[in-house]
């Protein structure tokens, strides 16, 4: 039987040559793996006995372009990644796994529909959002945004209120699009503060709890 | 003789049974469903683009957004993901009242889809019997937060308030005479608790009163039982979870396999379906609504006997009273800096995911160290229950794709985000 803190000790062999790091943070192992081997890796972790992750409980990307961005540490891996949180029900166990994928003309990886099917919905919203293309995915089109979008809103360049604008023009007597009128502003700015009092509240929380 | 085809056809975005704004391209051969297409994304609002732009304490009001008939429930797993980065718990009895309203939730949210669904299926007086049990609980929501649907009460590190010691009352109107509103008013007299413990003595005969409308009725068996039939397999696959995946016969519940809160604390059986078709996740589900009577009546037991604090006393992550912040100057910077700046989580992920009453809501959560999240992802529980209509629906009929739709438990301001 696996339990999540054996889990991040076989992850090394199971995986093979595509493993590249793991790491286990507040009860949860994140395991890094190379990205053009993500399909014989979720292959292996859905089927080998001491896994069985048999539901693929969330995909998504991340763009890690502005991290850190106001002090804090960068990132030191690639721009975005494609994230995959899996789920085993047999032995009640979950793993995040990670593929980063650099930016330029190929900001691809191999799809893992086949594996998973409900990964479909999943990998056209990360299509539509950020702009990674799911090789090997039968129907890659746009999911959330409006027919005829264009752009990735969910990338850290793409401003927060967009970069169009519909309207009814009188003249035209239709429903037109035009350049963006709102001006972006910041209501609150991000701010990285290292003197962190979780230490503090640590404590306490525990000494609460006696209520 | 003419040739036949496949014509094509479009259901939705406003139709009534689309449950919101659900758009589907259907192929149809005559009166069978060969494939369809659902077009989602006519509710996207981009919460999880607008929480990166905002304090974490300053987003809690958009998770009531998200799944609009179960809100309590989506707050739930956002404070948690922060609870987990920062390394707190909140107080006990803080979390006691999570597990009630959570549960109290639960019902509001199975009263609207058995409402709902059976509407669709053309039983009208379940909706009506439904929203008399959705009023009394709209009320706890009200008397605790304020509001009656998007109440914004968990906060990280407890909940906003204590429970109120008096509900509000009715008052006589022209259509209501002084008996009718004593009446009106008995279960008022005492305490939200006192309130919510006269509910939970009634709502099993409620429940027994949905149940004769429909788990016998011969028109709702013929338009559920065998329709949208899932192997349990195939709800894996699909990335099921919550009532989808128990009706399919698969014993998963994160109360009971994952605890969270005091739910390992509490009594209460999981309900599980054997064929997997729309009658047996009637079935679970109505069975859910008796469960989670019972864990609200546990709750208020232990509610009654403990009284405690419902909030960590730290400053830096609950605001100090009003009466301290007139006279004491640490306070006054507190609170100012609580509502201007907030509050830095250290960096690194985080995943946190509740039982919420459509499957498995969870919370991805990447932080920077800043006092925003660097990027948020919400798993919400429909959008692969949605994703698997095509394969749910194929070789039914125009009429049953309502009766998915409906088993399904659809609502889009989760799926859409």
């Amino acid at each position: 039987m696996t339990t999540q803190s054996t889990l991040a000790e076989i992850l090394p062999d199971l995986v093979g040559s595509s493993f590249i790091s793991c790491q286990a943070e507040w009860g949860e192992i994140t395991c890094e793996v190379e990205a053009k081997d993500i399909v014989e890796v979720c292959v292996k972790l859905r089927d080998a006995h001491e896994t069985r992750f048999d539901i693929l409980v969330d995909l998504c990307a991340v763009d890690y372009a502005d991290y850190g961005k106001e002090g804090g540490n960068p990132w030191k891996g690639h721009r975005y990644a494609v994230v995959y949180h899996l789920l085993s029900l047999e032995h009640n166990c979950r793993l995040r796994l990670r593929a980063g994928l650099e930016d330029g003309n190929s900001l691809a990886i191999p799809s893992i529909i086949d594996v998973w099917p409900s990964a479909d919905w999943s990998e056209r919203e990360a299509f539509d959002l950020f702009g990674i293309i799911f090789v090997g995915h039968p129907d890659l089109r746009r999911l959330l945004t409006d027919y005829g979008f264009i752009g990735h809103p969910f990338r850290k360049d793409f401003p927060l209120s967009g970069k169009v604008e519909m309207r009814y023009d009188e003249n035209q007597g239709r429903v037109i699009y035009q350049p963006v009128t709102v001006e972006p502003r910041t209501l609150v700015p991000r701010t990285i503060r290292k003197d962190i009092f979780s230490n503090s509240l640590r404590s306490k929380g525990t000494e609460n709890n006696g209520a | 003789m003419s040739e036949i085809r496949n014509y094509t056809m479009n259901f939705g975005p406003q139709h009534p049974a689309a449950h919101g704004v659900l758009r589907i391209i259907m192929e149809m051969d005559g009166e069978v469903i060969e494939r369809c297409d659902p077009h989602i994304g006519l509710l996207h609002r981009g919460t999880e683009k607008l929480a990166e732009s905002k304090p974490y304490n300053q987003s809690i009001g958009y998770m009531d957004r998200l799944d609009y008939v179960s809100m309590m429930c989506n707050e739930h797993a956002y404070v948690m993901v922060i609870e987990k980065m920062l390394g707190v718990t909140p107080p006990l009895r803080a979390q006691y009242i999570r597990v009630m309203f959570d549960e109290i939730t639960r019902i509001l949210n199975h009263c609207l889809w058995l409402g709902a669904h059976a509407l669709d299926i053309g039983a009208m007086s379940v909706f009506l019997y439904c929203f008399r049990e959705r009023e009394d609980l709209m009320d706890c929501y009200e008397a605790v937060s304020g509001a009656r649907m998007h109440a914004t009460y968990y906060r990280p590190g407890g909940v906003y308030r204590d429970l109120p010691d008096s509900m509000p009352k009715y008052a006589a109107t022209d259509r209501h005479s002084d008996d009718e509103t004593r009446d009106r008013n008995t279960d008022r007299e005492g305490s939200l608790l006192d309130f919510i413990e006269a509910f939970t003595d009634r709502f099993p005969g409620c429940v027994d009163e949905y149940e004769t409308l429909l788990s016998d009725n011969r028109i709702w068996k013929q338009r559920t039982v065998d329709i949208g039939i899932v192997s349990p397999e195939k709800a894996k696959a699909l990335g099921f979870s919550g009532a989808m995946l128990r009706g399919s016969g698969i014993e998963w519940d994160l109360r009971k396999k994952q605890p969270y809160e005091v739910y390992d604390r509490i009594d209460f059986d999981i309900p599980v379906g054997t064929n997997g078709d729309s009658y047996d996740r009637y079935l679970v589900r109505v069975e859910e609504m008796r469960q989670s009577n019972r864990i609200i009546q546990q709750c208020i037991k232990w509610l009654k006997d403990n009284p405690g604090p419902v909030m960590l006393d730290d400053y830096k992550l609950a605001p100090p009273s009003r009466e301290n912040m007139k006279g004491d100057m640490e306070s006054l910077i507190h609170h100012f800096k609580l509502f201007t700046e907030g509050y830095c989580i250290p960096a690194g992920e985080a995943y946190a995911a509740i039982e919420h009453p459509k499957g498995e809501f969870g919370i991805y959560m990447v932080s920077d160290g800043a006092n925003k999240p660097y990027r948020l992802k919400i798993r919400a529980p429909g959008f692969p229950h949605l994703a698997a209509l095509n394969e749910m629906s194929k070789g039914h009929m125009l009429a049953d794709m309502v009766a998915i739709i409906g088993t399904q438990d659809i609502v889009f301001g989760e799926i859409d985000r």
